[in-house]
């Protein structure tokens, strides 16, 4: 069934209703797991929610586009390269994905980058992390595209439609993404001691970081409850960090590396318990002061001005052509 | 082809192959450093795809060289193993991005070329390479769809995009030439079938990229004297370096498997 025919008013139009109403009709759709779509009512706390997030997602994966931008030129096979490339055109194909989205709010995707470019918008402070080797390119594969899934397959089922249906085909490409960055891992585990350095110094580097991006812990997170209520949001940071742990650990084991935690350990209801995470660290990377937020944001900005007369060459061009087919 | 045919074309159908190849290769290696800077998101997708695409008419024109020559190289072989005076792409490959409008004029120059190339190989006497002339040319019919809209956005935009492109176009045009110029190894393929023409294929470009430029409001260039030959492994000051950053990691882990 098309979702949009369970959005027409029953009885009274919309606009008769007071803000209480809307609310409590609002907020009933949500509950019977109805999407909203744009041209729905809908509380402007939860317009201005989804905007922030579908549009610090979107800056994310064009933004992150370039820490594995960065191994493109010197990637050590022509598969490599090509797999790499790949990956990173989904990204930008992505971001253009969740722009769309977050325009069908009411921003447009102008603003939204001008809002990335001045440092107003956050993104995933992951890509604030350097690739100096090759293995960050696996390892970025494999946790932050591993953690990223596990983010946001509960958003695939998330209340605003747009979002949910950018999130179903993001996830697909996704789950690819993490295979193949766990197969060049596994490359590595198994290769030339060097390259088993070059793996496990990887791991030692992105594990944490990893680990924090799923959030503050909930005692300490602000946007979580709303969020639930408004199903944006399915599970708690903590429920979803623990999920990506118990997933991951096994899977480094099996690549006979080691999880850069002395105190991990399986706990007796089978789930790990890792350290504790040194959320100072997160809160510098978080206000622009990890080692790469000034140069990822100064790359996008030169890209951006330099591109400015080309932007500009094809507004020229079209008005030209319209004025012609006018004449 | 008969079979002594066949024996006599295989070292100038090696040489041919390989020069298609690198061709692709380090063009798709120059395109691909757009991804994430360029002008615009469609844009970074639009070189992606393009890279992507011509990575892969490499690698199978590579694999072919290899059946050629029969001593067992890989594409990995020939793409990181090789110094600069073996490779042999046309030198406008090599030829660093600079700005967005420069890669285009420098894009779209080269998929005229090899759409009507690409297009007569799909005729090839060599059914290997007629195969991956087939292949290949539904994506060049794509690139300089891609590049020629560009170009006409360009040539035909503001003042300064028009001079950009103009510019481009002038220090891009006397690497054209090798392109037309048979040598012993491509006139033996001629005569075979296996290859079209030279003074054929000039024409047919010459056609193609004139309405284009017109469309671009751009005027050709006239012809300058200095000629470069990379296809004979005679390069630039460029190739090295491109050749330097590519090959670097996988010429630091000697016989790794990535």
């Amino acid at each position: 069934m098309y979702t949009q025919s369970l959005n027409e008013p029953s009885s009274r139009p919309v606009e008769a209703l007071d803000d209480a109403e809307r609310l409590a009709r609002f907020q009933a759709r949500i509950d019977a797991e109805e999407k909203i779509e744009p041209k729905d009512w809908m509380p402007d706390a939860y317009r201005q929610t989804l905007i922030r997030q579908i549009s610090q997602h979107a800056h994310s994966e064009i933004v992150g586009m370039l820490p594995e931008g960065n191994w493109i030129s010197r990637a050590p096979s022509l598969m490599r390269k090509s797999i790499l490339i790949a990956k990173v055109q989904d990204e930008g194909g992505h971001g253009a994905y969740l722009y769309s989205a977050a325009e069908t709010l009411g921003v447009s995707r102008a603003e939204l980058i001008e809002q990335l470019l001045s440092g107003r918008a956050k993104y995933s402070s992951i890509f604030n992390y350097p690739t100096p080797t090759w293995a960050d390119t696996a390892a970025i594969g494999w946790l932050v595209d591993g953690a990223a899934i596990m983010n946001q397959i509960p958003l695939c089922r998330c209340s605003y439609g747009p979002y949910a249906r950018a999130m179903v085909r993001v996830c697909k490409e996704e789950s690819f993404h993490q295979r193949q960055g766990y197969h060049a891992m596994l490359s590595l585990a198994r290769g030339t001691p060097s390259q088993r350095r070059m793996a496990q110094d990887a791991l030692n580097r992105w594990w944490w970081p990893a680990l924090m991006m799923f959030g503050p812990p909930d005692t300490a997170s602000h946007h979580t409850g709303l969020s639930v209520k408004w199903k944006i949001k399915r599970f708690t940071n903590d429920e979803l960090r623990q999920k990506f742990v118990d997933f991951t650990v096994p899977q480094a084991e099996f690549l006979g590396l080691t999880v850069p935690d002395p105190v991990l350990r399986k706990g007796d209801d089978g789930h790990y318990i890792t350290g504790a995470l040194d959320w100072s660290e997160f809160n510098a990377v978080l206000k622009g002061n990890g080692p790469c937020n000034a140069e990822r944001l100064r790359e996008r900005r030169t890209a951006h001005d330099d591109g400015a007369w080309v932007r500009e060459a094809a507004i020229a061009h079209a008005a030209k052509r319209s004025a012609r087919a006018v004449a | 082809m008969n079979a002594m045919a066949q024996e006599a074309s295989k070292a100038p159908t090696f040489t041919y192959a390989i020069r298609q190849a690198d061709t692709a290769l380090i063009l798709a290696q120059r395109l691909s450093a757009w991804i994430g800077h360029g002008p615009a998101i469609e844009e970074d997708l639009g070189f992606a795809n393009i890279a992507l695409d011509l990575l892969g008419q490499a690698r199978l024109l590579y694999a072919y060289a290899s059946e050629i020559e029969s001593q067992g190289r890989s594409e990995d072989d020939f793409a990181y193993l090789r110094e600069e005076c073996d490779f042999l792409n046309v030198t406008m490959a090599e030829i660093p991005n600079g700005d967005f409008g420069f890669t285009i004029v420098r894009q779209c120059l080269l998929d005229c070329w090899r759409l009507e190339n690409f297009e007569r190989l799909t005729h090839s006497t060599d059914s290997r390479l007629a195969e991956i002339a087939a292949k290949s040319v539904k994506e060049i019919r794509y690139h300089l769809k891609y590049s020629a809209g560009w170009l006409v956005r360009l040539g035909d935009g503001t003042a300064e995009s028009h001079r950009r492109v103009a510019e481009a176009l002038a220090q891009l045009w006397p690497y054209v030439h090798e392109w037309f110029v048979e040598d012993a190894a491509e006139s033996a393929l001629v005569a075979l079938g296996v290859v079209p023409a030279a003074a054929d294929l000039r024409e047919a470009f010459d056609k193609r990229l004139a309405l284009i430029l017109a469309e671009a409001t751009l005027s050709r260039p006239a012809d300058v004297e200095y000629r470069w030959f990379g296809k004979r492994g005679q390069h630039t000051e460029h190739l090295g370096r491109l050749l330097g950053e590519m090959q670097s990691l996988h010429r630091a882990h000697p016989g790794a498997q990535w």
